[in-house]
C-alpha cells in the first residue's frame, strides 16, 4: 500500500476521467493521472510515473523507474504482493 | 560492515564510501539519534542493513511513519462494527486484513461471514459499488498523505457520477503533528530527521520547515534505497557539523519542494482536519487526522452507521507505543518474537511488513541479538 512503484503509460482509456494503462513490470491496468494532468508535470503516453494505490502521484525519468524497480524486486515479497494486487486490480 | 550489502546491491562501493565520510563527520564522544520517519525507510535499512554500515555512534531510531501501526484498537473495532452489517461490502487494503482489534481482526470477522474484499485502489472499491447497486460498498481509508489523495479523487468521482452506496471510513492520519508529537515529547533526544520522501511527493519540502526553524533540527527529505538512506544520514551529519539546520531534499528527482499542488488541492476539496485523533500507543494528538467535509455527508460511513468509537487500550503486554515513539527498540519489546511475530501478531506494528518489528523480525533479528550480546553485562 506504502509502495510507490514505477510504470509507463501506453495507452490513454479515458481522458475525461484521466484513466490511463501503465505498464507495470510486465502487468498492464488502468491507473488515474489526473493528479498529473498540468504544469512541467503533467504526463502522456510514453512518460514514466511513480504509481501509490492506482494513481499516478510523481513523474520520474526512466532511469529513475529502472532503479527504484530494481531496488523493489531486492525488497522481494512487498513487492510480489503489490503486483499481485495490482494484478487484481479492475480500475475502470 | 555487512557483507549482504555488498554482496547483493549494485552500489556497494558507493555506499561504502558514504559509509566511510559519514563516519568522518562523527565528533569524538558524541552520540547521534536521527529519526527516519517513514516505514519505507525501515523496511529498506533492516532489509539492506543499513545500520551495519554506520558508525557505532550514529544510531537510527524509527519513527511512526507506518499507517497501519498507528491506527488504534478502537478505529479497528468500528472497521469491524460496519464490515459486520449485512447490507455492507467492506473493502480494504490488504494490510489492513490481520491487524487485531478487541475481537479478532478483519480477517476473522470475514470467516464469520462479514463480506470483507481486498482492493489494490480506492477506484477499485468504486468499481464494486457501480457492480453491486443493491449492496453499500464501504471502503476503509487508511494512511497518510501518498494515499489521501487518491481517496479524495475517488469521492470526488463517485459525486461527480451520482454513486449514492459507496462510503468512506476515514482514518487518514497527516505525518507532521506526529513528528511535532515527538519532537515535544521528553522521552527522546533526537539530533536530526530523514524526511519521507513519498509523503513529501504530495505536500513537499516546506511543511517541514518547522522542525529547523522551532526545534533547531536538520532534516532530509530522502528516497528509499539504501544509498539514498545514507546519502540522507550524510547530509544530516553534515549539518550537524557546521551547526546549520535546514530542510534539503536529498528525492528531488522526485520531490518538488512545492509538493503535488492537485493532490493538494483535491484534499481540500473533500477532507478538514479533526480537532483531535488518536494514534496508538502515541496517544491522542490534535489536528493530527482528516474527516470528510460536511457536505460529503452522503459518503462519510461515519455519519451513515453507528459506529461504537470506543476507545480500547492496546493490550499490556503490547509496547507498540514506545516503539512507534523511537524509545525502544522492536527487540526490547517483552513479548517480541515470542508470544507476538507476524503470523500471530499482537500488535500493529508486527503487522504489516513496513512495521518495525515486522522488519526487525524478518530481516534484523541476527543484528539485534549481536547488539544485545555485545551490550556490557551489569557487574
Amino acid at each position: 500500500m506504502c509502495l510507490g512503484i514505477p510504470g509507463q503509460i501506453v495507452e490513454m482509456v479515458d481522458e475525461h476521467h484521466h484513466i490511463a494503462k501503465a505498464e507495470v513490470s510486465g502487468v498492464r491496468r488502468a491507473v488515474n493521472i489526473g493528479l498529473l494532468a498540468e504544469g512541467p508535470d503533467a504526463v502522456g503516453v510514453g512518460d514514466w510515473v511513480l504509481i501509490h494505490v492506482g494513481f499516478a502521484m510523481s513523474k520520474i525519468d526512466e532511469e529513475e523507474a529502472r532503479s527504484t524497480r530494481e531496488f523493489l524486486i531486492s525488497l522481494g515479497a512487498p513487492y510480489e504482493e503489490e503486483l499481485d494486487e495490482l494484478e487484481k486490480s479492475r480500475i475502470e | 560492515m555487512s557483507m549482504r550489502f555488498v554482496d547483493e546491491y549494485r552500489t556497494g562501493d558507493v555506499a561504502q564510501r558514504l559509509a566511510t565520510q559519514i563516519a568522518e563527520l562523527v565528533e569524538p564522544g558524541r552520540q547521534y539519534k536521527i529519526m527516519e520517519v517513514c516505514g519505507g525507510h525501515t523496511h529498506s535499512i533492516y532489509q539492506h542493513g543499513v545500520e551495519d554500515l554506520l558508525p557505532d555512534e550514529i544510531e537510527l531510531v524509527h519513527g511512526p511513519g507506518c499507517p497501519v501501526c498507528v491506527i488504534p484498537m478502537g478505529r479497528q473495532d468500528d472497521a469491524i462494527a460496519i464490515a459486520q452489517r449485512p447490507e455492507v461490502i467492506f473493502t480494504t487494503f490488504g494490510d489492513m486484513m490481520r491487524v487485531p482489534a478487541s475481537n479478532g481482526s478483519l480477517l476473522d470477522a470475514k470467516s464469520r461471514g462479514a463480506d470483507v474484499r481486498m482492493v489494490y485502489s480506492p477506484l477499485d472499491a468504486l468499481k464494486l459499488a457501480r457492480d453491486n447497486p443493491d449492496r453499500h460498498v464501504v471502503f476503509f481509508a487508511i494512511g497518510f498523505e501518498t494515499t489521501t489523495p487518491s481517496t479524495a479523487v475517488t469521492l470526488l468521482r463517485a459525486r461527480a457520477e451520482g454513486i449514492t452506496n459507496f462510503s468512506l471510513f476515514v482514518n487518514h492520519v497527516t505525518i507532521i503533528p506526529a513528528i511535532r508529537a515527538i519532537l515535544d515529547s521528553p522521552d527522546l533526544r533526537l539530533d536530526g530527521f530523514i524526511g519521507p520522501g513519498h509523503v513529501a511527493t504530495v505536500i513537499g519540502t516546506r511543511p517541514f520547515r518547522f522542525i529547523a526553524r522551532d526545534f533547531q533540527r536538520p532534516v532530509v527529505v530522502s528516497g528509499f534505497e539504501p544509498v539514498d538512506v545514507l546519502q540522507g544520514v550524510y547530509q544530516v551529519m553534515t549539518q550537524l557539523r557546521d551547526e546549520r539546520c535546514e530542510v534539503e531534499n536529498q528525492y528531488s528527482r522526485v520531490v518538488r519542494d512545492e509538493g503535488n499542488p492537485a493532490a493538494l488541492r483535491a484534499i481540500g476539496q473533500t477532507m478538514e482536519l479533526r480537532t483531535t485523533f488518536e494514534w496508538r500507543g502515541l496517544g491522542f494528538i490534535s489536528h493530527s487526522a482528516l474527516k470528510l467535509r460536511p457536505e460529503f455527508a452522503d459518503w462519510d460511513a461515519e455519519v451513515l452507521f453507528d459506529v461504537p468509537g470506543v476507545r480500547v487500550a492496546d493490550p499490556k503486554a503490547c509496547q507498540c507505543g514506545e516503539v512507534l515513539k523511537g524509545v525502544i527498540k522492536p527487540w526490547e519489546c517483552k513479548v517480541f518474537g515470542t508470544a507476538c511475530t507476524p503470523e500471530h501478531p499482537i500488535g500493529t506494528c508486527m503487522v504489516s511488513s513496513e512495521g518495525a518489528c515486522a522488519a526487525y523480525y524478518n530481516y534484523g533479528r541476527h543484528a539485534g541479538r549481536r547488539r544485545r550480546e555485545e551490550a556490557p553485562t551489569p557487574a
